[in-house]
């Protein structure tokens, strides 16, 4: 009778654990499928452009609709320039921010405002950055062109182009790459720092010399998420773009930063929904394909820095 | 022969108002070891921390009392400027894990900023892993990285940092409680050999250490300064019963 209890509860249990292992198997398993399903769809639904163009589509400055002419090198560009600008503009707010949240001020009443102030910033909607940039930077934007009279080859300003979406980029990006160089400042040994103190460091030599190193690879982990990021922006880039499937013709000039581009996210989401022609449908999932690529590419690259910086603080 | 360089008046310190060490007034000397012993809590670790200005770094943390390095009151002097005269090695290693064994000796230096010559660097470092008894382990592995040693050779390594600096005296925080008993031995022997460079204060919450090493030892409990001495005296006729029974392990 005994035996037989311990055996029932035995199997019982026995059965939990394996239901539960067969749903953490699934989940896995299903992410896996996903992937793999980008992988293979992506390809076969672009394969009437891939076919028509081959990889000089990537290279080709063309992009008309009309014609039957496609090349996303516009897309390339303007996505590489805004997420690079953004990236930089952004490095030095989120390290601030890093350290005031990390270092200088763990606790206490401001920390708490000013931590939850960065992650309230990474969960607005992405349209009222749009809205935001459209009535509040637009308007700078022209002001400050109008100033340094680069009025290029237009006769007003538009206020909207790479700046503009830059900036906004950047705002959108600090609370990523800020959290996770926050969490890893946070996370620098005490004995360290106060090894340090003790030899007579000040506080900005600590963080200078032991913190930052330390946290090294961590921050750079953040700046690359947030790279991730700003490369697959969508909807505010798309309103403050200016949406102009050409370059600009001197590609040199500083002038150019006033420029309306399009990015290969933004481009997609303007033109899919009137794409009717097969071609030029099957043009924009190859767009897609390569901003998919081009974010992989920095993911893997971003992990292989990370591996390369990183310094074990443990041993 | 006995010279006081570092002695404290009425010192008590502070966590958000709770008095961990309570008004003590204790004198060290010069070229001698002095241990601190007495069970965990007792406020011995805070007692040295004070002396270097390292308590007032934590949140919370406040000090009355004096402490005077030869004349100078140390609260008058800027902590920077204190720190790099009393040096302090901690209870777990902490060699800089981003710096090479060779940047770690001269930390003190890159940290403070101060810009020395290549040569004048050589022979600090040298002088400095030589004094600490790792010269002959570390001379071909200079530019490795310092987390690779063994704990020992680590905490070794730590003391040359602090001796790099030229401190009067160097603070030990239970420097071998993390370390096994052959490297604690090897630290043990270190500390006899470095006192005719340097005054040494040691905790300790072992009292076989503190009859090992010191010349004198202070007793402390509840963070009150129960005895203070000499070692030989306190090790054979103590003059408080406390401190007698925390000998004979009574409590502790």
């Amino acid at each position: 009778m005994g035996t037989k209890n311990t055996k029932r509860y035995k199997d019982r249990h026995e059965r939990k654990e394996m239901i539960f292992r067969g749903i953490l198997y699934l989940s896995s398993v299903g992410i896996l499928l996903l992937l793999i399903g980008f992988f293979v769809s992506l390809p076969l639904d672009a394969f009437e452009s891939i076919r028509k163009f081959g990889i000089g589509f990537a290279f080709t400055r063309i992009w008309d609709p009309v014609a039957g002419n496609f090349g996303a090198l516009v897309f390339i560009v303007g996505t590489l320039v805004t997420s690079c600008i953004a990236l930089v503009l952004s490095i030095p707010f989120s390290i601030s921010i890093a350290l005031f949240l990390g270092e200088y001020f763990r606790e206490g009443i401001v920390s708490t405002f000013l931590k939850s102030a960065v992650e309230l910033l990474a969960g607005i909607p992405s349209i009222i950055y749009g809205f935001w940039g459209i009535f509040v930077l637009v308007p700078i934007v022209i002001d400050l062109e109008m100033k340094l009279m680069v009025i290029n080859d237009r006769i007003l300003p538009y206020g909207v182009g790479i700046l503009t979406a830059s900036v906004v980029l950047t705002v959108m990006i600090i609370p990523y790459s800020a959290s996770i160089a926050r969490e890893v400042i946070t996370l620098v040994p005490t004995d360290l720092k106060e090894a340090a103190y003790s030899l007579g460091a000040t506080r900005f030599e600590v963080i200078r010399r032991v913190v930052l190193p330390a946290a090294r690879s961590g921050i750079i982990a953040g700046i690359v998420l947030s790279l991730g990021r700003a490369l697959g922006e969508t909807m505010a880039i798309t309103m403050l773009i200016g949406n102009a499937n050409r370059l600009p013709d001197k590609l040199l000039s500083l002038a150019n930063i006033f420029v309306p581009i399009n990015t290969m996210a933004s481009v997609i989401a303007n033109e899919f929904a009137e794409a009717t022609d097969s071609l030029h449908r099957s043009s924009l999932i190859y767009v897609g394909l390569l901003l998919f690529l081009i974010t992989m590419v920095i993911n893997i690259t971003g992990r292989y820095i990370i591996k390369k910086t990183s310094v074990s603080i443990d041993e | 022969m006995n010279e006081t360089f570092l002695r404290t008046e009425k010192l008590s310190a502070l966590f958000n108002g709770e008095r961990v060490v309570k008004n003590v007034t204790i004198t060290f000397q010069k070229n001698k070891v002095t241990a601190i012993m007495g069970p965990s809590g007792c406020g011995k670790t805070t007692l040295i921390r004070c002396i270097n200005r390292m308590h007032e770094l934590i949140p919370g943390a406040a000090t009355t009392g004096k402490i005077f390095l030869y004349d100078d009151e140390i609260g008058s002097i800027n902590p920077i400027l204190v720190r790099r005269k009393i040096g302090m090695v901690f209870q777990k290693p902490n060699p800089f894990p981003t710096m090479s064994i060779y940047e770690n000796v001269i930390a003190g230096y890159r940290l403070n900023g101060f810009h020395l010559s290549r040569d004048e660097m050589n022979a600090t470092v040298e002088e400095s892993l030589r004094k600490a008894a790792l010269w002959d382990e570390v001379k071909d592995v200079l530019h490795r990285k310092g987390t690779f040693l063994s704990g020992g050779q680590q905490q070794r390594l730590c003391i040359a940092r602090a001796l790099a600096m030229k401190p009067e005296v160097i603070l030990l925080d239970e420097p071998t409680s993390a370390l096994d008993p052959k490297a604690t031995s090897r630290i043990e022997e270190l500390i006899v050999e470095l006192k005719d460079a340097v005054s040494i204060l040691i905790v300790t919450h072992n009292t076989a250490q503190a009859a090992r090493v010191s010349e004198y030892t202070a007793f402390m409990y509840l963070g009150e300064l129960v005895e203070f001495g000499s070692t030989k005296k306190m090790f054979t006729v103590p003059e408080n019963s406390k401190t007698e029974e925390y000998l004979m392990g009574k409590f502790g």
